[in-house]
């Protein structure tokens, strides 16, 4: 508990956590597929954290793959690029998984693309890298290269990047963490691209260090992913650290990560740079690199396809914009007791509305934030019928925010402002845990979501 | 637009807000994260495990006791089960018998009961256990005092003789076990007999004996209630429950610890015959740091607040060995601390990893 703070620290740990079944098996040796450019992609105005960007082209205005197709004059925010070339269409709403209904360009593919298949594997992630060559660059450079790329997290929060990379003298970085924990059960998207592409991983790794003028960067990996060690470690020659942790999830949270990583505690709603660190998801830092040395801006990513719900789960190269339906297509369909549609993992990801009929029906497109899609079967997402709760305190011994999910849960019910307040409302960071380890089927996580809405309107 | 489509059989009922006006038949679930959920631990397994490491602990009391045990056993079991069915219907609700709380209250309540008690005492203590412990307050997980022990103490005051120390001997039994007071009850008597005078060179020899009864304290051929003669199954029961993660291990810790300190303290005083470690595997002392004082509903959430919890019943219990008239004090000492666990509750609330948010940057 709160006691052992000072001494989970020291074990490459973190309070609290828990260990849901993996299921990484179906999608963790399938080599990440390049899928053939879709008809048409749905570009979103707003695929990050932030502004909303501006349209910048006409209806039927010829577009070309990586073209500015929206920008904004705000700080923080990232331009969108076309993630094929072809004819940009009227903009329409469209609903994205978290629930914010955006602007979206749709983009009709042009009969050819300039690169598709391997050549445009090769050209966004493979070949070799430069690992010794970031010093030519000036810091501000790689901070507006990641700027005009369009760079956001890829972990799924989808904060721009360019904000992370800004060197500020009050408060500098000293340690750079690349989170490569992927913590979410089915996920495999980062394990796939540390396995294939360690090189542009290390080589974005090392541009992040230049432009903060930090002194360590570190890649965090947990132990259940041996190969993506092994993988970094060959290039650990050229500058970065591997750090192998403890498999727990959510090891990959931001503040689970720094304390586990460096011993250091974030302070509450604070940045990590409070703390002199920075945190970058490996396929971010990837993209960075793909951004500087090969002036890619971000219009494709990969995105795994997993889940006991799909036919043959796979791990996608796919253009941002991609409907869920062409991606859940091209890995064979759904199965008959396909249950739920997840927008990222089981844990925190979001559940979207699917018919049947998913080929005409999944319209959503998958952003730059879009790690995953999951769909799990009936069996996976049951649920027994909630019961009273025990007070077994389970939720409190797996809260890795070392908050009372049960007493939020109940604040929450009763509306009452002053035991939001009490148990620490602002700190939950959803990710589940307690839902997930609730005896009595409560459903907390969504209740103190409920709370957090109370509370900010009160 | 948003187009309620209906119920679709065991699916939910889900809408579609999307991005387009057709409306479109949806047959998959929206729900909110997380979307798994630990299937391996629900509420009646919590219980099922309880259950399975009661059970060395009722092996041991039918072999010792006999039919007594299995008597007092299912009496109790019985009551709290038709109890339960009873204020529930009382409270218009269906009973929710198969998660198996009433049962394993009816459990604790018969181990923690001397084998002759007559028929009508485990089967007041049940109804008072389910209905003033339990379902006055709202039923299952909303009681402030652990129902068993509200049964007994109930039953301990309205039947002294029947629950009191003699009730536990029976000279000419055919049970060897049952013709000798309790290890508590003696150390009790011997001490007001040396206090008075009475013996003065016989002290040491009732120690001899006492150290001597430690291997029979283990195992479990001492006198006492149904649930306490073996220290080995309670041990064991405690560790299966600890392993399964079921009870924490910060409450038979605190009690432990804070009881083995003060009766040393106490032995060194010569405020009483038995030394700590006799102290501890004698009476339901191991029996409630491991299957009374650890029930959820009546503990506290934090892990601070468990072992503040443990060591206030560890402290008051020994108070009560030492200088009230009862043998034994855990009863009374699980009850008040009981009361306390509101509070502890409130006092324990952790600080948040990295501190709280502070309010302009939490809303």
């Amino acid at each position: 508990m709160s006691w052992f703070g000072w001494w989970s620290g020291s074990q490459n740990s973190f309070f609290g956590g828990l260990h849901p079944p993996e299921s990484k098996e179906r999608t963790a040796e399938v080599p990440i597929e390049v899928i053939p450019p879709p008809t048409e992609v749905r570009i979103a105005l707003l695929q990050h954290l932030g502004a909303a960007c501006e349209l910048l082209v006409k209806p039927r205005a010829k577009v070309q793959w990586g073209e500015v197709i929206g920008r904004s004059d705000q700080f923080i925010s990232a331009p969108v690029h076309a993630s094929l070339a072809g004819t940009a269409m009227r903009a329409t709403v469209a609903t994205l998984p978290n629930g914010r209904h955006v602007s979206v360009v749709p983009i009709q593919a042009a009969e050819s693309q300039p690169l598709a298949g391997s050549a445009l594997y090769d050209a966004l992630l493979g070949g070799t890298w430069p690992l010794d060559d970031a010093e030519q660059f000036r810091p501000h450079e790689i901070m507006d290269a990641a700027r005009e790329a369009g760079l956001v997290g890829m972990g799924g929060a989808a904060f721009p990047t360019f904000v992370k990379l800004r060197r500020q003298e009050d408060q500098p970085v000293d340690t750079v963490l690349i989170n490569g924990c992927e913590c979410e059960p089915c996920l495999t998207a980062d394990y796939r691209l540390m396995v294939e592409a360690p090189q542009p991983i290390v080589a974005g790794a090392l541009l992040v260090r230049h432009a903060l003028g930090a002194q360590r960067v570190i890649v965090c990996v947990e132990d259940n992913k041996p190969l993506a060690v092994r993988a970094l470690r060959e290039l650990e020659k050229a500058g970065v650290e591997v750090l192998v942790l403890k498999t727990k999830y959510p090891q990959g949270g931001e503040r689970q990560l720094v304390k586990a990583a460096t011993g250091r505690v974030m302070p509450g709603g604070g940045l990590p740079v409070r703390v002199g660190v920075a945190v970058l998801n490996v396929a971010t830092v990837a993209a960075l690199a793909a951004a500087v040395y090969r002036g890619r801006p971000l219009t494709h990513r990969v995105v795994s396809v997993s889940g006991g719900g799909i036919r043959q789960p796979k791990n996608l190269l796919a253009p941002v914009g991609t409907s869920y339906r062409e991606l859940i297509r091209w890995c064979g369909g759904l199965t008959p007791d396909a249950a739920r549609v997840i927008a990222g993992g089981p844990m925190m990801g979001f559940s979207i509305a699917a018919d049947d009929e998913v080929a005409e029906k999944l319209p959503t497109p998958i952003t730059k934030g879009t790690s995953g899609i999951t769909v799990l079967t009936q069996q996976e997402v049951q649920r027994a019928e909630q019961t009273a709760c025990l007070r077994c305190g389970r939720c409190v011994d797996v809260c890795p925010m070392q908050l009372v999910p049960t007493r939020l849960a109940l604040a929450a019910r009763a509306k009452q402002r002053s035991l939001l307040e009490r148990y620490h409302i602002a700190s939950c960071v959803e990710c589940g845990c307690c839902a997930y380890a609730c005896p009595a089927s409560i459903p907390l996580v969504q209740l103190i979501r409920v709370g957090k809405i109370q509370f900010q309107n009160s | 637009m948003a187009t309620v489509i209906g119920d679709l059989g065991s699916r939910r009922k889900v809408f579609h807000s999307g991005d387009s006006a057709s409306v479109v038949r949806l047959g998959r679930q929206i729900a909110p994260s997380p979307h798994l959920s630990d299937q391996s631990f629900s509420t009646q397994r919590m219980m099922g495990h309880v259950l399975i490491a009661l059970m060395p602990v009722i092996v041991m009391a039918v072999l010792v006791f006999r039919w007594n045990a299995v008597r007092q056993i299912s009496l109790c079991v019985l009551a709290c089960l038709a109890a339960e069915a009873l204020f529930d219907r009382f409270r218009g609700r269906s009973a929710p018998l198969h998660d198996m709380s009433a049962g394993l209250t009816g459990l604790i309540l018969a181990l923690s009961l001397p084998w002759s008690s007559p028929w009508y005492v485990p089967v007041l203590g049940s109804v008072v256990a389910i209905g003033l412990g339990k379902a006055v307050f709202g039923g299952l997980g909303c009681n402030i005092f652990n129902p068993a022990m509200v049964g007994r103490a109930f039953v301990m005051l309205a039947f002294a003789r029947e629950m009191g120390a003699s009730a536990y001997v029976l000279l000419d039994s055919e049970l060897s076990v049952v013709t000798r007071a309790t290890p508590l009850s003696l150390a009790k008597q011997f001490a007001a007999d040396l206090a008075a005078g009475r013996v003065t060179a016989g002290e040491a020899q009732v120690q001899m004996e006492m150290a001597e009864s430690i291997w029979a304290l283990l195992v479990g051929q001492l006198n006492g209630s149904l649930g306490e003669t073996s220290a080995v199954a309670i041990l064991i029961g405690g560790a299966y429950l600890l392993i399964r993660r079921i009870i924490s291990w910060e409450i038979p810790v605190g009690i432990l610890l804070v009881s083995f300190l003060f009766v040393e303290l106490g032995h060194v005083f010569e405020m009483t015959l038995l030394g700590p470690l006799q102290h501890l595997i004698t009476g339901s002392l191991l029996f409630s740091a491991f299957f009374i004082a650890t029930d959820p509903v009546t503990s506290p959430l934090t892990c601070k607040g468990r072992l503040i919890f443990g060591m206030g019943i560890g402290f008051l219990l020994v108070v009560i060995r030492l200088f009230s008239s009862y043998p034994e004090g855990v009863m009374f000492a699980v009850l008040l601390m009981n009361a306390t666990v509101p509070l502890l509750n409130r006092w324990t609330v952790p600080q948040p990893l990295g501190g709280p948010v502070p309010a302009k940057a939490g809303t």
